[in-house]
């Protein structure tokens, strides 16, 4: 396998290079089949983008260990789009009409995905992403196929889960606080919420959104706690979950159910920062290390993960979309074993027909291209006495609540971290 | 106490604590930016590349972050009278120094960026003291140690800047580089040496704020885009080339971004906070502290 990438982030290039010298049989084939895609290696996006490319290098890896696809060997053809939606359209016309790639997959996150479309659409191109939310709503490309795992209703799912931990409560709760960072998901998780609210009996008594450059929460936490709420739910990107939660810490804030989905608890640095803080808080979550969720392969896939993190400054643990990103290129592999070809329609055709066995579960795709069973995850984080991260390699400190066939433990309430 | 009240001294307290770590920022930048005309847009990108500073001699050595801010200012010192060296030679010197030398400062600031990510990875970073975890309680107001402790140290570099500007020979002729430079040199003093000198003091408080700001978040090596565009709105509005005014500044900024937090949502914080800016500026261009032309 050999990486290219543009921003002279000279150590993947030197990994690619050096795998490639692991694999000469294959190396030398001059005809491979080549993936391409951006994949945010600097700025904002960077920590969750490098993790998902050390997953995806992992997958070519053990594919050209066991010869390759369709007898050719798999290369990975990757630029930085520095987390710039900007830089993704012109970097999807390269890949497809200078680099010729057989195949395009996706960068991480909606932001980043939904720039990239035009250009995939024009070119006819299948096209797997990754963790992009709603991208093909309007779109309807019937092309697209989506590696997340909130379905295609986010509106009347997403939050349902974290709503239903309220029936777990031993007294039903009556009122609700949203707070929301103002950006596309977190403001269609808020507007799920909203939406459900009514459902579950609860009436909305703050309900905010706050720009992606706050740096003080505690006057907007110290407003929430005013209001009282018996549920508190965050829908939030680091580093301001960090910012919240110390806050939150700090004015000794304490709810029945509180969390909702704070995207950075999901991340080992922000848990070995926060420790005891992030105990019984709900959270939304997409992997957990619990008996319930040992799909075959992931196993395998974290080891082999986990002992390179350090050495690529990504991740530690693998606990959160790096599974994923493995996954999504098993999507594209089992596609094309299937069709036999680097045919585009058939493809498409294949992975709108098949479901896929990946190290994330048994998924199988919508007419959008979502998940046609979306699987929200919403785990409480328990028996947390400091930021050690070993404890996360376990079962039983991400105890999945919801949903009931993944159920990993039971609600532990109120939320009140020690300050 | 009444809870509006409450809200609103707690919403006061907060704001100037915020503005402590505002003035922390903003301080090296009134003395480049305001004092030497010197539009140092990678100001913040220093910021954060003390704070990782930091956070690894802290973390090697066991160190309180707020003093190993203060101990790792010369070093910082000395890197910015560098920095200083080559947009002297490449842009000033030429009078290139206005489109062409905020080209060199932005293209400093993406490689302080790309240089933190290839040294230190993507991730979020922190050194968190033990009194980061603590809260003081006095009456109803609360007073987190996380954010008084920066305060308390950007409020002592900066008074320590003070001094130093109005007391001595090398501070005096700062503040007269800043006005004729001209003049300063037929009294015999080289102003090209005197700018290197304040440069480098603004760099070293930019990273005594890497510092403070360690304490109060975790940092990674995009931190800094939040900090643009309000350092440099502070030193606007406290007026150019004046110290107090972007103290005051900063803490008008942090407390009106606090109380609209508290009271109308945080939406509305840098609408109104910025929003004051304009309002200052209409009344008075040349800044809260600033000199009328």
């Amino acid at each position: 396998m050999t990486e290219l990438t543009r921003r002279g982030l000279g150590r993947a290039a030197l990994a690619g290079a050096l795998t490639a010298s692991a694999f000469p049989a294959i190396a030398q084939d001059s005809n491979p089949i080549r993936i391409g895609y951006s994949m945010s290696l600097s700025g904002g996006l960077a920590a969750n983008g490098r993790s998902a490319l050390l997953a995806q290098r992992i997958w070519a890896e053990d594919v050209n260990a066991r010869g390759g696809l369709l007898g050719r060997p798999v290369q990975l053809v990757t630029y930085d789009d520095q987390s710039n939606p900007a830089n993704v359209p012109s970097l999807y016309t390269k890949l497809i009409d200078v680099d010729k790639v057989d195949i395009v997959t996706s960068p991480y996150a909606t932001a980043m995905i939904a720039p990239s479309m035009p250009v995939v659409m024009q070119r006819g191109m299948t096209y797997v992403s990754l963790f992009g939310a709603g991208v093909n709503e309007r779109l309807k490309y019937n092309r697209y196929f989506s590696m997340n795992v909130t379905g295609d209703d986010i509106k009347g799912t997403y939050a349902r889960g974290f709503l239903e931990c309220t029936k777990m409560l031993p007294n039903p709760p009556r009122t609700i606080s949203i707070l929301a960072v103002d950006n596309d998901f977190a403001q269609r998780a808020a507007e799920s919420v909203r939406t459900l609210a009514r459902e579950y009996g609860l009436r909305i008594v703050y309900d905010r959104s706050y720009p992606p450059s706050t740096v003080d929460f505690t006057p907007t936490v110290r407003a929430i706690q005013a209001a009282r709420p018996d549920v508190v739910f965050f829908a939030s990107y680091p580093p301001d979950s960090n910012g919240i939660l110390r806050a939150v810490s700090e004015l000794r804030m304490t709810a029945a159910l509180f969390g909702g989905g704070m995207i950075g608890p999901q991340i080992a640095a922000v848990q070995a920062q926060l420790g005891p803080i992030l105990n019984n808080l709900v959270n939304w979550d997409v992997y957990s290390p619990e008996p319930t969720m040992k799909f075959p392969g992931v196993d395998a896939f974290q080891e082999k993960y986990r002992a390179r993190a350090p050495q690529e400054q990504t991740d530690v643990l693998g606990n959160y979309l790096q599974p994923y990103a493995y996954a999504q290129m098993q999507v594209v592999e089992q596609a094309l074993a299937r069709t036999g070809k680097v045919d585009q329609a058939a493809l498409a055709e294949d992975m709108r027909a098949n479901s896929f066995g990946t190290i994330v579960g048994d998924i199988r795709f919508s007419a959008l291209g979502e998940w046609a069973k979306e699987r929200n995850l919403f785990v409480q984080f328990q028996n947390i006495t400091d930021g050690d991260l070993e404890k996360y390699r376990k079962p039983g400190t991400k105890v999945i609540l919801y949903p009931p066939e993944l159920k990993s433990g039971s609600l532990k309430t109120p939320y009140g971290a020690p300050a | 106490m009444d809870p509006t009240v409450s809200l609103l001294l707690n919403g006061i307290v907060s704001g100037l604590l915020l503005g402590g770590l505002y003035a922390a920022a903003a301080s090296g930048l009134a003395v480049s930016f305001g004092m030497l005309d010197i539009v140092n847009i990678a100001h913040p990108a220093l910021m954060v590349a003390g704070g990782f500073a930091v956070i690894l001699i802290g973390t090697a050595l066991g160190l309180d972050p707020l003093l190993v801010a203060v101990l790792q200012a010369p070093v910082f010192y000395l890197l910015g009278t560098g920095i200083y060296r080559a947009y002297n030679h490449f842009f000033e010197r030429r009078g290139d120094e206005a489109l062409q030398g905020l080209a060199f400062f932005f293209g400093v600031m993406f490689i302080i960026e790309v240089g933190l990510v290839m040294l230190f990875g993507p991730e979020q970073r922190f050194l968190d003291p033990d009194y980061a975890f603590v809260t003081w309680r006095l009456g109803e107001i609360d007073v987190p140690l996380r954010m008084l402790a920066p305060a308390l140290l950007a409020m002592a570099a900066i008074g320590a800047l003070w001094l130093f500007l109005t007391r001595s020979f090398t501070g005096l002729a700062i503040a007269a580089v800043a006005q004729d430079p001209e003049a300063l040199r037929l009294m015999a003093v080289d102003p090209v040496r005197i700018k290197r000198m304040a440069f480098g003091i603004s760099v070293a408080l930019a990273a005594v704020a890497g510092g403070a700001l360690v304490v109060v978040q975790p940092i990674d090596p995009s931190s800094h885009h939040v900090f643009i565009g309000r350092v440099f709105a502070i030193c606007i509005m406290g007026g150019m080339a004046s110290l107090s005014g972007a103290v005051m500044a900063a803490f008008l900024f942090g407390v009106v971004e606090n109380v609209t937090a508290t009271f109308y949502g945080p939406s509305w914080s840098p609408a109104v906070a910025f929003g004051w800016l304009l309002l200052v500026l209409a009344v008075r261009p040349q800044g809260l502290f600033g000199r009328a032309a």
